[in-house]
């Protein structure tokens, strides 16, 4: 896969060192010459030196011949340009753009742009997913820290409410191992029922937790 | 009698502001908009036009700058960029009639030519005009 990456600082020193190690051929276009050789020095890529939202930049950096192009500089209408630049000259198939103004992203979409993220509203949304939901608490390593222990508190509408833990799609890997309700803590077994409002005590594998998560609340944090 | 024009014009450089006081000589209503409202001493004084004092990469400056019911919107900023996009916003999303914009490389107008923004490139013009007068 050849990428190309037109912006600069640590947000394309790391995006590039990612996308290397996953075996992107890269070529990276920045606008600074001594960031370019910051870059030349510390990354297994073509550094051009150079303005992306100039079509002549473009042809130097061989964006012909890209796969992709991601356009991460601060300025949204310097993206807009590279993207289209990379669409209408090269047909380039698979083109990115950074937004900041998380408004921009519809208008990105109806303008041709259909990838277009604004990292405030991706930041929001993992924020939101991974530690916004304060019915999941105590999350504590087990087992060398490769597996995790978790409470889930269960809302009113969970879908496992009324079921059985035996009757649960759990998924491979994780367990139900503990319910504290209204005061009392019960080990359950198979045939225990969970209700609302019960905290479920999880111990779950990294890869199997979102469905659990699923299973008992429902699809508002996965 | 016919509603009067409605023109929007970002920057208000040398080009915008000139445009901006054709416009507004011609009877028709102007809205111009720059980030930098010492920009608007270029304006004459009986321009009889609004100024907006913003970006107009920022939708919201398109919109308060009422876009959407423009004939014609003038991108004229310094920056190639800017100006494409706010015509492309203009064309694609406010769907005015009539949208034009700077732009300084020639070589952007070969790669906009098949969009329906009208492009207006100094240097392609009087590079034309040059040669049109028989050198």
């Amino acid at each position: 896969m050849r990428t190309c990456i037109v912006g600069g600082g640590l947000l394309a020193y790391f995006l590039s060192r990612s996308l290397l190690s996953k075996g992107h051929s890269l070529t990276i276009i920045n606008r600074d010459r001594e960031e370019c050789e910051w870059f030349a020095r510390r990354l297994r890529a073509v550094i051009v030196h150079g303005d992306g939202t100039h079509p002549a930049v473009m042809e130097d950096a061989d964006s012909a011949a890209a796969d992709s192009v991601l356009a991460i500089t601060p300025h949204d209408e310097d993206n807009y340009l590279i993207c289209q630049i990379a669409r209408l000259k090269y047909g380039t198939p698979y083109v990115f753009a950074l937004l900041n103004d998380p408004d921009n992203e519809g208008i990105f979409q109806e303008l041709g742009i259909a990838s277009a993220y604004s990292s405030v509203e991706l930041l929001s949304q993992l924020i939101e997913q991974r530690i916004g939901y304060d019915a999941v608490t105590n999350l504590t390593p087990l087992a060398d820290g490769k597996a995790n222990l978790t409470e889930v508190l269960m809302p009113q509408d969970s879908p496992a409410a009324g079921r059985a833990v035996q009757e649960l799609e759990f998924p491979e890997g994780c367990l139900i191992v503990s319910i504290l309700r209204a005061g009392r803590a019960i080990i359950p077994r198979g045939p225990t029922v969970l209700e609302a409002a019960d905290r479920v005590g999880v111990v779950s594998l990294p890869e199997s937790y979102p469905k659990a998560l699923a299973v008992l609340i429902g699809d508002r944090v996965v | 009698m016919a509603r009067k024009k409605f023109v929007v014009i970002v920057g208000c450089g040398r080009f915008g502001s000139y445009l901006a006081n054709r416009f507004s000589a011609e009877g028709s209503s102007v809205v111009v908009v720059d980030p930098d409202p010492e920009s608007f001493t270029g304006l004459n004084s009986d321009f009889s036009g609004f100024t907006i004092e913003g970006n107009a990469f920022e939708f919201a400056v398109l919109e308060q700058a009422k876009v959407g019911k423009s004939d014609l919107f003038v991108a004229a900023t310094e920056k190639d960029s800017t100006n494409l996009y706010c015509a492309d916003v203009a064309k694609t999303h406010f769907k005015v009639p009539r949208v034009v914009a700077r732009v300084y490389d020639p070589e952007l107008t070969e790669i906009f030519r098949n969009t329906s923004i009208e492009l207006v490139c100094p240097a392609v013009l009087s590079t034309d005009r040059f040669f049109q007068s028989g050198s």
